[in-house]
C-alpha cells in the first residue's frame, strides 16, 4: 500500500512537473518567439547580391559571415587596409548611423547576418562578385547572379536586386534645374539603370532639366548613387525592391511584351472576387423592396 | 518664404512638378528667347531672411560665369543661391556653383604664413614648416627675392599667375612684375587652359577672344562641339545647348567629336570618336569638301571683302626642350626619344599623303627649322590653299581619323559626310564650340584656326547664331589673364611687350619713365618650370594656382623645387602640392573674403563687394602682392641690367627723378599709392566707404579689409595691426587698368556700374554691351570702321595686331613686302601633323587627362567639400572593358599608369562616365593623390606654349 | 621549480585546451581582418584551409526546421563536425572549442574563490532544461521560420563579436556570466545551454573518454569536486569503466586533480588487452 502511495506521489509530481514544465515553456517560448520574430525583421535592410529573398534569406542564413570576409578580403576593396567593407555582420545594437538621421539605415538587422548600408559604402558591384561564392546555405544564390554566356554559366553582377534606387523628386536638385547628375554618372550602368530625362525649363526658357530617372528592371540597389547624392540627406537612395515595388495583378499582361507572360507563370486562374455590392446573394438583394420611395 | 510662394503663384512661372509637367510644352512656347520671366521677385523676396544680407556674386569655378546670390549673416555666409536675374544662369546653377560658398569653409584652411625653418628658427630650405608672422615671411621673403633679383637680375623671378585672379588681384601682379620689376616672367596657369585660342585669335583676328556670345546657342541650329565635354565642364550652358536641341529636335543638329566617348555625347546626333590629333584632319577634309565638291558653299563675298589666305612653317617643333639640353640636365634616354622630336622627325605613314604637298615622304626627316618662328605667317592665293587641300580625301582622313577600332569604317566615313554637309548647308547656322580638346594640343593654334578657316569660308561668323566659339575653362581666364594680360609676352588690353607702342602707352599709364618695360618676352609658365630646373630662375611667386599638380611632366619640377638652390612661395587658401614643395606659403583669402571682378568666356565682366572677413590672418593676394613692393627702393630696381641674351634695360632713374620720383621712394609709392592712382585716375573718387559699398537691400557697408582692415588685427608686414591703405584700392586698380581698353575695343565700363548690372560684355560703349563683335549691326567699332570707309558691308574685323604680311607659297615667303590687311581677317591653312608621342609596342596606350564635373582643377577647393569629396573621391583610370580584360584587370583593380617620365597608381573603371575607344584610357587629373602629370609630356603648340594634356603614350599593368 | 612543473603537469589539459581555444579564435580572426585562408566564416559555419566545409550541426538543424532547401556545403559541413564528435571526440566542443566556456570557467573559478559556491547561491535547475529548450529552439524555428536560437545565442555572439565586432553582443555573454556567478554553478553550460544539449545527446558514441580505475581510487572526490558535470562520475569508487555519457565534455579536469592516476583518458572499442580481460 505504502509502496502504492509512494507510485501515486511519484506520478502525481511527475505529472505536476510536466504540467509546470510544459507551461514554463510556452511562456519562455512565445517570449521567445515574439523576440526572434520581431529580431528577424527590418524592412530596410540591403542584403549582399545574389541573396534569395528577405524572409527565406532569414531562415537560410547561418551567420557564418564568409561573404563579409570575401567582401572585406577582395584585392580592389577601395579601403586598402581592409578594415572596412561594403559588407557588414549584424551586430546586435546595430545599426549606428555615422551621421543621424541623414539617410537611410536598418535599425535593427537580425544579428549575424550581412547587410550594406550605401551612404557609408554602397556595393561596388565587383565583377568576380567574391562575396557569393562562399555562402554554404545558399542564402546567397549564385544562380541569382548568374547569366549564360557562350552556353556557360557566369557570373554577372549586372543580375543582382540587392534593391532598387528611388528619387525623391521635390528634393533631388535636378528637379530644381541644377546641373548636377551625380547620381546618374556613379551609376555603374550608366544610361541603362540611370538615365536623363531632358525636358525645357520654361522658367528660364534656355536650361534644359537633365532628371535623373531610374529604371528599376535594370537598377542593381548597388548604392552608388546614394553615395553620390550631394544633397544633405540623399534625393535619391536605395530601398528594398519589395518596399519600393508595386505589383500589377496577375491576370493582365502586357500585350506588347513578349517576356511579360513570365510574370503571371504559376497562376491558378482569376479568383472569386467579392465587393461590398457583391456581398449579398442575388436572391437576398433582388426579394428586397426598397426601390419605392417610403 | 511665403512672400515667394505666393509670388511664384501669382507670376506662374515657378510650379509645382506636377503643374509643369502638363503646362511645360504650352509655356516652353511662351518663353521663347529673350522673354524676360519676372523673377525680380524671387531675388528680391530675399530680405524676408532677418538679418541676412543678400548681394550678388559670380560663381568661383568655370568660365560659364553664373551670377550667383550670397546671403550673410554674422560675417559668416549662410545661403546661396542662383541668381535668376543673371542671363547666362537665370538662377541656376551646376553642383560646383552649388557648393561654392561651402569651399571657403574647410577645416585645413591656411591662416597663417608657414615658413621652412631650422630649430633656430631661421629660414631651412630642408626645414619643416612653422608658423610665422607676416613680418617675418615678408623678411625672409624679400631677403630671398633679392638675393635672386641681384644675381639674376629680371629674368630670376618669375610669378605663375592664374584665370582665377580678380582682375585686380592680376592687373597689381602685373604692374609690379612689369612696370615695377622690369620682369616680363609672369605667366597664369591660363597658359594652359586657353593660350592657343589667343594664338589663334591674335594671329587670326589681331584681337583676342569670341566675336559671339552665349546667345548664339539659342539662335543657332548646328551645334558642333569639338574636344569639350561641356556636359561636364560647362553644365550650364550645357543646359542650354539641351534646351535649344529640345525646342526643335528635328531641325536643330548637335554633333559632338572626341577621342572618347563622354556625357556630351548623350545629346549628339553624330558622334564622332576620333584618333587623337586628327581634329586637322577632319577640318580639312571638310574644307577640301567644301572648295572642292561644294564651291557654291563658299561665301565668296565674304571671303573676298574680309579674308585672305594664309599659312605658314611646318617645321616648328613640338615646344619641348631642346634636346642636348635635356640631355645635359639628365633627362633619361627613355625621355630623350622623344624630347629629339623637337629638332628632327621622321614622316610617318599616317602623314606622309599629308605632308606629300610639301615633298615629304613617308620615312623622311623634317628638320624642325622653324621651332623659334613657329608664329610666323604669310598670304597665300586661294590656289595654294586649294592645292594644300588635296591629299584631304574622305578615304585618306576616314582612315586616319577613326579613333573607335571597333567602329565600322564606312559608318564612319558617313558621319564625316554628314558632319560636313551640316556645316556647308546654307539653309543652317552653324555654332562650334571647343575647349581643351583643342587648346590643349601639340597644334592647338593650329586647330583652332582651322574653326575659323571653316566659318570664314561658309561666311559664319561674328552673326547671331553663326560662329566659331572657344569657351574658357576658368572663371576668368579671359576677364584677368587675357585681358589684363598676366602672361610673359603680354601687357593690358592685348599689347604685348615686344612692341615698343605699346611699351609707351603702357608707361604712360602707369607713370613710369620711358624704357622701364622689359621689351623681352618672358618665360612662360612651363619655361617658368624649365628655368627652375637649370637654375635660371631662383625666385618664384605661386598666386591663385597650383602649377606643382597641373604642369606635366611634374617629377622634373618637384626635384627642382625641392633639390635646387631656389625659393619658393605660395599664397594660397589650402594646402596643395605646390605649398607642399614651396619654402614660404601666405595664407591667402578666399572669392568672398575681398571685392572683385571676373571675366568669362563670352567678354562679360562681373563684379562682386566683399561680403566676409577672411578667416585667421589671411589676406586678399592684392595684400600680398601690393605689401611686397613697399620692399623695393627705385634705386634697386630702375637702374640698369643687362639681360642674358645681352639686352640692356636702361637706367630710368633719371627720368623717373625728371617725373618727380626719389630713387629712395618705394614701388608702392610709383604704383600702388593713393599718391600714385590720383596721377592716373586724378578724378575718381577712392574714398571708403562710398555709395557702391553700401548694400542695396539692407543699407549695411560691405567690409573692404584692404581698404580699411576689419575686425581681426591682422599684424601685417610691418608687424603692426592692419589697418588698410586708407583708400578704395580695388576700386583704383579697376580704373585705372580700364584706360588701357577705352577707345581700342576693350572698352569696359566704370566701377559703379558693375554693380548694378548683372555684368556687360565688353566693349562697353555708351553704357551699351556688345554680343558681337566685328558685326556692324552690333559693334560701335565695326561701324566706325565701316562709316570711316576703312571696311565696306557689314564687318569690320579690326582687331590690329599682325595685320601687315608678306605674300609667298605653302613653302614660304616669296614677296616681302608687306601687305596691308586692316580690317580683315585670314583663313588659314594648316596640315596634319603627328603628336609627338604616339602609342608603340611598348607604351602602347594613349592618355587622356580632364577634369570631371564634380571637381574644380586641382581640387584643393572641392576636396575640401564633403558631398563633392563623397561623390568622386578619386580619380578613376576609364578604360575599355576589353583593354581591361586583355591587361587581366578588373573594374575598380588597382594598376599602374607608367609613361617615359614618370608612374602613377589609379583605380580601372571600364562602366563610367566616359568610355574610350580600346587603345585610349582618360585620368581625370584633380585628384593629388592619383598625381597623373608625373605621367603626362610636356610637349606645348610652339605658337602658343599650351602643353598637350590630351595625348601621350603610356603602358598599364596591374599594381 | 618542482612545484612549477607541478603546477603545469596538474593543469596541463587545461592550458592545452586554452591554448586551443584561443588558436582557434585567433585563426577565425586572422581569416577576416588579413584574409588567411586556414579558417574563414566562424562556428556557425566555416571552411579549412579554403576547401574543407564546416558547419554546426545544431545550427543547421534549425534551418532545416526553419523549413530550409539547404545547399551541400553546409549538409557535408555538419555532417563532418557531427561525425567527429559524435564518433571520435565526444561534447570535446563544449571544453576545447567554445569561447563561451573560458567566460563560465571564469565565473566558475570566481564562484569557489569567493566563497560563492555555497548552497545558498545556487539555484536548483534540472539538467534536463537544456533539452527542453533544444526541443523547444527546433519547434520555434519551425514556428518562426528561422532559426531561433541563432538570434540569442551568447555563443556565437562571442565568437562573432570577438572576430566581426560585438556591438551590444557584450551584453548577453555578461548576463551567461552573471548568471554562472550569482545563480547556478555551471549554470550555462551545464543546464541551460541546447547546443551543449545537443552534443550531448548525439556524443554518446565517441571513442576518445574518460576512463576510470576504481581499484586506484581512494575516494578524495576531487574529481567530483571538480567536474562540471558530476552526474557523469556516478561509477568513481564503484566500478572501472569508460564515463559513457554524453553529457561528459572531455575537459579533463578530473584526470588533473586526480592524484591516484585512477582516471585517464582512453579509447572505447579498442580491443586492447586489458579489455579483453575483463571480458
Amino acid at each position: 500500500m505504502a509502496e502504492d502511495k509512494k507510485v501515486d506521489r511519484e506520478k502525481r509530481k511527475f505529472f505536476i512537473r510536466t504540467l509546470q514544465g510544459l507551461g514554463l515553456a510556452a511562456l519562455g517560448g512565445s517570449i521567445w518567439s515574439g523576440y526572434v520574430a520581431e529580431a528577424k525583421h527590418d524592412e530596410v535592410v540591403l542584403r549582399p547580391p545574389g541573396a534569395v529573398p528577405e524572409e527565406e534569406f532569414v531562415k537560410k542564413c547561418i551567420k557564418c559571415g564568409m561573404c563579409v570576409e570575401a567582401c572585406k578580403n577582395r584585392e580592389n576593396n577601395p579601403d586598402e587596409t581592409k578594415q572596412t567593407a561594403t559588407l557588414r555582420l549584424a551586430a546586435p545594437g546595430d545599426h549606428r548611423p555615422r551621421e543621424k538621421g541623414k539617410y537611410i539605415y536598418p535599425k535593427e538587422v537580425p544579428v549575424g547576418t550581412p547587410y550594406f548600408v550605401p551612404r557609408e559604402i554602397p556595393c561596388y558591384m565587383c565583377e568576380d562578385i567574391p562575396c557569393v561564392p562562399p555562402c554554404p546555405t545558399g542564402a546567397l544564390d549564385p544562380d541569382l547572379v548568374s547569366s549564360v554566356k557562350d552556353g556557360k554559366k557566369v557570373l554577372d553582377i549586372n543580375k543582382a536586386r540587392m534593391g532598387v534606387a528611388v528619387v525623391d523628386m521635390e528634393h533631388c536638385i535636378a528637379y530644381w534645374g541644377l546641373q548636377c547628375d551625380a547620381c546618374y554618372r556613379a551609376c555603374p550602368l550608366i544610361d541603362e539603370a540611370i538615365k536623363l530625362e531632358l525636358r525645357r525649363n520654361p522658367r528660364t526658357g534656355r536650361h534644359a532639366f537633365l532628371l535623373p530617372v531610374v529604371y528599376p528592371d535594370v537598377c542593381t540597389g548597388c548604392g552608388l548613387c546614394e553615395l553620390a547624392c550631394v544633397t544633405e540627406k540623399p534625393a535619391i537612395f536605395v530601398l528594398p525592391r519589395h518596399l519600393a515595388l508595386g505589383r500589377v495583378g496577375k491576370h493582365y499582361i502586357k500585350g506588347w511584351e513578349k517576356q511579360d507572360e513570365e510574370r503571371i507563370k504559376g497562376s491558378q486562374g482569376i479568383q472569386k472576387t467579392i465587393t461590398p455590392r457583391s456581398e449579398e446573394s442575388p436572391e437576398d438583394y433582388l426579394n428586397t423592396e426598397d426601390l419605392l420611395d417610403e | 518664404m511665403e512672400v515667394k510662394e505666393e509670388k511664384k503663384q501669382q507670376t506662374g512661372f515657378e510650379m509645382s512638378r506636377r503643374d509643369f509637367l502638363k503646362t511645360s510644352a504650352a509655356v516652353a512656347a511662351a518663353a521663347a528667347i529673350g522673354m524676360e520671366v519676372p523673377e525680380d521677385a524671387l531675388a528680391a523676396a530675399s530680405n524676408a531672411e532677418a538679418g541676412w544680407r543678400w548681394d550678388k556674386a559670380v560663381c568661383r569655378f568655370c568660365g560659364t560665369g553664373c551670377g550667383i546670390m550670397i546671403a550673410v549673416k554674422d560675417d559668416r555666409i549662410v545661403a546661396v543661391k542662383g541668381d535668376p536675374k543673371a542671363p547666362v544662369n537665370k538662377g541656376l546653377n551646376c553642383i560646383k556653383g552649388y557648393f561654392t560658398a561651402k569651399i571657403m569653409y574647410g577645416a585645413d584652411r591656411l591662416t597663417k604664413p608657414l615658413l621652412r625653418m631650422n630649430d633656430r628658427g631661421e629660414f631651412d630650405k630642408n626645414g619643416k614648416f612653422r608658423p610665422v608672422s607676416w613680418k617675418k615671411a615678408y623678411e625672409v621673403m624679400v631677403e630671398q627675392f633679392k638675393k635672386a633679383y641681384n644675381e639674376l637680375g629680371p629674368e630670376g623671378v618669375a610669378i605663375f599667375g592664374s584665370g582665377q585672379y580678380t582682375i585686380m588681384e592680376g592687373y597689381a601682379a602685373a604692374k609690379l612684375m612689369k612696370a615695377g620689376f622690369r620682369s616680363n616672367n609672369i605667366d597664369p596657369n591660363a597658359r594652359h587652359c586657353m593660350a592657343s585660342a589667343v594664338a589663334a585669335f591674335i594671329q587670326t583676328y589681331g584681337i583676342d577672344e569670341p566675336p559671339g556670345c552665349y546667345d548664339d546657342i539659342e539662335l543657332t541650329d548646328t551645334i558642333f562641339v569639338w574636344g569639350s565635354n561641356m556636359a561636364e565642364m560647362h553644365p550650364i550652358l550645357w543646359a542650354r545647348v539641351t534646351d535649344r536641341k529640345l525646342s526643335d529636335p528635328d531641325r536643330v543638329k548637335v554633333v559632338v567629336l572626341s577621342t572618347f566617348r563622354h556625357r556630351t555625347m548623350d545629346l549628339a546626333d553624330i558622334d564622332i570618336v576620333f584618333r587623337p590629333q586628327t581634329d586637322i584632319a577632319m577640318w580639312n577634309y571638310i574644307a577640301r569638301e567644301i572648295v572642292y565638291n561644294h564651291p557654291e558653299a563658299i561665301d565668296w563675298d565674304f571671303v573676298n571683302k574680309y579674308c585672305v589666305f594664309t599659312t605658314g612653317p611646318i617645321d616648328i617643333g613640338y615646344g619641348m626642350r631642346n634636346p642636348d639640353r635635356a640631355k645635359a640636365l639628365g633627362y633619361s634616354d627613355k625621355e630623350l626619344k622623344i624630347i629629339k622630336k623637337q629638332v628632327e622627325k621622321r614622316v610617318s605613314a599616317l602623314e606622309a599623303p599629308a605632308l606629300s604637298i610639301y615633298g615629304y615622304k613617308e620615312g623622311d626627316v623634317i628638320k624642325m627649322k622653324h621651332a623659334k618662328q613657329a608664329g610666323k605667317h604669310w598670304i597665300i592665293s586661294f590656289e595654294d590653299f586649294k592645292k594644300a587641300l588635296a591629299p584631304y580625301t574622305l578615304d585618306y582622313v576616314a582612315r586616319i581619323a577613326k579613333g573607335d577600332p571597333d567602329e565600322p569604317l564606312e559608318q564612319f566615313k558617313e558621319k564625316l559626310r554628314k558632319m560636313a554637309e551640316l556645316y556647308i548647308d546654307k539653309n543652317r547656322k552653324a555654332l562650334t564650340f571647343w575647349t581643351m580638346g583643342f587648346n590643349q594640343h601639340t597644334r592647338g593654334t593650329w586647330v583652332n584656326e582651322q574653326a575659323y578657316m571653316i566659318h570664314h569660308l561658309l561666311g559664319k561668323q561674328a552673326q547671331p547664331g553663326n560662329g566659331a566659339f572657344s569657351i574658357t575653362g576658368q572663371p576668368s581666364a579671359c576677364g584677368t589673364a587675357r585681358e589684363v594680360g598676366t602672361f610673359a609676352h603680354r601687357l593690358p588690353a592685348d599689347m604685348v611687350v615686344f612692341n615698343p607702342k605699346h611699351r609707351k602707352i603702357s608707361e604712360k599709364i602707369w607713370n613710369v619713365p620711358h624704357g622701364t618695360i622689359n621689351p623681352k618676352v618672358g618665360s612662360h609658365i612651363v619655361k617658368i618650370m624649365r628655368d627652375l630646373e637649370e637654375g635660371k630662375i631662383k625666385f618664384a611667386w605661386v598666386q591663385v594656382c597650383n602649377p606643382w599638380q597641373d604642369t606635366a611632366n611634374a617629377n622634373h619640377w618637384i626635384k627642382a623645387a625641392r633639390k635646387m638652390d631656389n625659393f619658393i612661395v605660395v599664397s594660397d587658401s589650402y594646402p596643395g602640392i605646390s605649398a607642399k614643395v614651396a619654402d614660404l606659403i601666405l595664407p591667402a583669402a578666399m572669392i568672398y573674403e575681398k571685392w572683385g571682378a571676373y571675366g568669362n568666356a563670352e567678354r562679360r565682366t562681373q563684379h562682386w563687394r566683399q561680403q566676409v572677413t577672411p578667416p585667421g590672418e589671411a589676406m586678399p593676394d592684392t595684400y600680398h602682392i601690393v605689401e611686397f613692393a613697399k620692399f623695393f627702393k627705385l634705386k634697386e630696381v630702375w637702374k640698369e641690367w643687362r639681360l642674358s641674351d645681352g639686352t640692356v634695360l636702361p637706367n630710368v632713374l633719371d627720368k623717373a627723378k625728371e617725373m618727380g620720383y626719389d630713387p629712395e621712394d618705394t614701388l608702392y609709392d610709383v604704383l600702388f599709392s593713393e599718391k600714385a592712382f590720383k596721377k592716373s585716375i586724378p578724378d575718381v573718387d577712392l574714398s571708403y566707404p562710398q555709395q557702391v559699398a553700401i548694400n542695396p537691400n539692407t543699407g549695411e557697408i560691405h567690409p573692404n579689409t584692404l581698404a580699411t582692415g576689419d575686425k581681426r588685427t591682422v599684424l601685417g608686414v610691418d608687424g603692426k595691426p592692419w589697418k588698410g591703405y586708407g583708400f578704395f584700392i580695388d576700386k583704383a586698380l579697376w580704373e585705372e587698368y580700364r584706360l588701357f581698353g577705352l577707345g581700342h575695343g576693350h572698352d569696359l565700363a566704370d566701377f559703379e556700374t558693375y554693380h548694378k548690372v548683372r555684368g556687360l560684355r565688353w566693349p562697353v560703349v555708351d553704357g551699351k554691351e556688345t554680343p558681337w563683335r566685328f558685326n556692324a549691326d552690333y559693334d560701335p567699332y565695326a561701324r566706325k570702321e565701316i562709316e570711316a570707309g576703312r571696311s565696306e558691308g557689314k564687318f569690320a574685323f579690326y582687331g590690329p595686331a599682325l595685320k601687315k604680311l608678306p605674300r609667298g607659297n605653302l613653302f614660304g615667303v616669296t614677296d616681302k613686302k608687306k601687305v596691308d590687311l586692316t580690317n580683315k581677317t585670314k583663313i588659314f591653312f594648316r596640315p596634319y601633323m603627328d603628336p609627338p608621342e604616339p602609342p608603340d609596342n611598348e607604351y602602347p596606350f594613349w592618355l587622356a587627362t580632364g577634369r570631371v564635373l564634380e571637381h574644380w582643377h586641382s581640387g584643393t577647393m572641392t576636396m575640401r567639400v564633403p558631398e563633392l569629396y563623397r561623390a568622386v573621391p578619386e580619380a578613376l583610370c576609364y578604360m575599355h572593358p576589353k583593354d581591361a580584360e586583355k591587361l587581366g584587370v578588373k573594374d575598380n583593380d588597382l594598376v599602374w599608369i607608367e609613361s617615359r617620365r614618370g608612374k602613377v597608381k589609379a583605380r580601372v573603371k571600364t562602366r563610367g562616365r566616359n568610355r574610350p575607344p580600346r587603345g585610349l584610357v582618360f585620368v581625370p587629373w584633380f585628384d593629388e593623390r592619383v598625381y597623373i602629370n608625373k605621367v603626362t609630356l610636356d610637349a606645348t603648340c610652339p605658337i602658343s606654349k599650351q602643353t598637350d594634356y590630351k595625348k601621350c603614350a603610356i603602358k598599364i599593368y596591374k599594381a | 621549480m618542482n612545484e612549477n612543473r607541478n603546477f603545469l603537469y596538474k593543469h596541463r589539459y587545461l592550458i592545452a585546451r586554452r591554448i586551443v581555444q584561443v588558436s582557434i579564435l585567433l585563426l577565425y580572426i586572422a581569416g577576416n581582418a588579413y584574409g588567411w585562408k586556414i579558417l574563414q566564416g566562424n562556428l556557425s559555419s566555416s571552411r579549412l584551409f579554403d576547401v574543407i566545409p564546416l558547419a554546426d550541426p545544431y545550427a543547421t538543424l534549425q534551418l532545416f526546421a526553419a523549413g530550409t532547401i539547404l545547399a551541400t556545403d553546409v549538409i557535408v559541413g555538419a555532417l563532418i563536425i557531427f561525425a567527429f564528435y559524435s564518433l571520435i571526440g565526444g561534447r570535446a566542443f563544449c571544453s576545447w572549442i567554445c569561447p563561451i566556456n573560458m567566460v563560465t570557467d571564469f565565473a566558475n573559478w570566481l564562484r569557489v574563490k569567493t566563497g560563492l559556491h555555497k548552497d545558498e547561491w545556487q539555484l536548483r535547475i534540472s539538467r534536463k532544461t537544456r533539452y527542453w529548450i533544444l526541443g523547444l529552439s527546433l519547434i520555434l524555428s519551425f514556428v518562426v521560420a528561422a532559426p531561433a536560437f541563432e538570434f540569442i545565442s551568447p555563443i556565437s555572439m562571442l565568437h562573432r563579436g570577438l572576430i566581426f565586432g560585438m556591438g551590444f553582443g557584450f551584453a548577453a555573454v555578461v548576463a551567461v556570466f552573471l548568471f554562472d556567478l550569482f545563480v547556478t554553478k555551471n549554470g550555462w553550460c551545464g543546464h541551460l545551454c541546447p547546443l551543449g544539449g545537443f552534443y550531448s545527446l548525439v556524443t554518446k558514441p565517441s571513442v576518445i573518454r574518460v576512463k576510470h580505475d576504481a581499484d586506484k581510487c581512494t575516494l578524495c572526490m576531487n574529481c567530483k569536486n571538480v567536474c562540471p558535470e558530476k552526474q557523469v562520475l556516478w561509477m568513481i569508487g564503484k566500478e572501472s569503466v569508460f564515463v559513457s555519457s554524453g553529457e561528459c565534455i572531455n575537459c579533463a579536469r578530473c584526470i588533473e586533480v586526480c592524484n591516484d592516476d585512477a582516471l585517464n583518458f582512453g579509447l572505447r572499442y579498442k580491443p586492447n588487452k586489458e579489455e579483453k580481460e575483463n571480458a
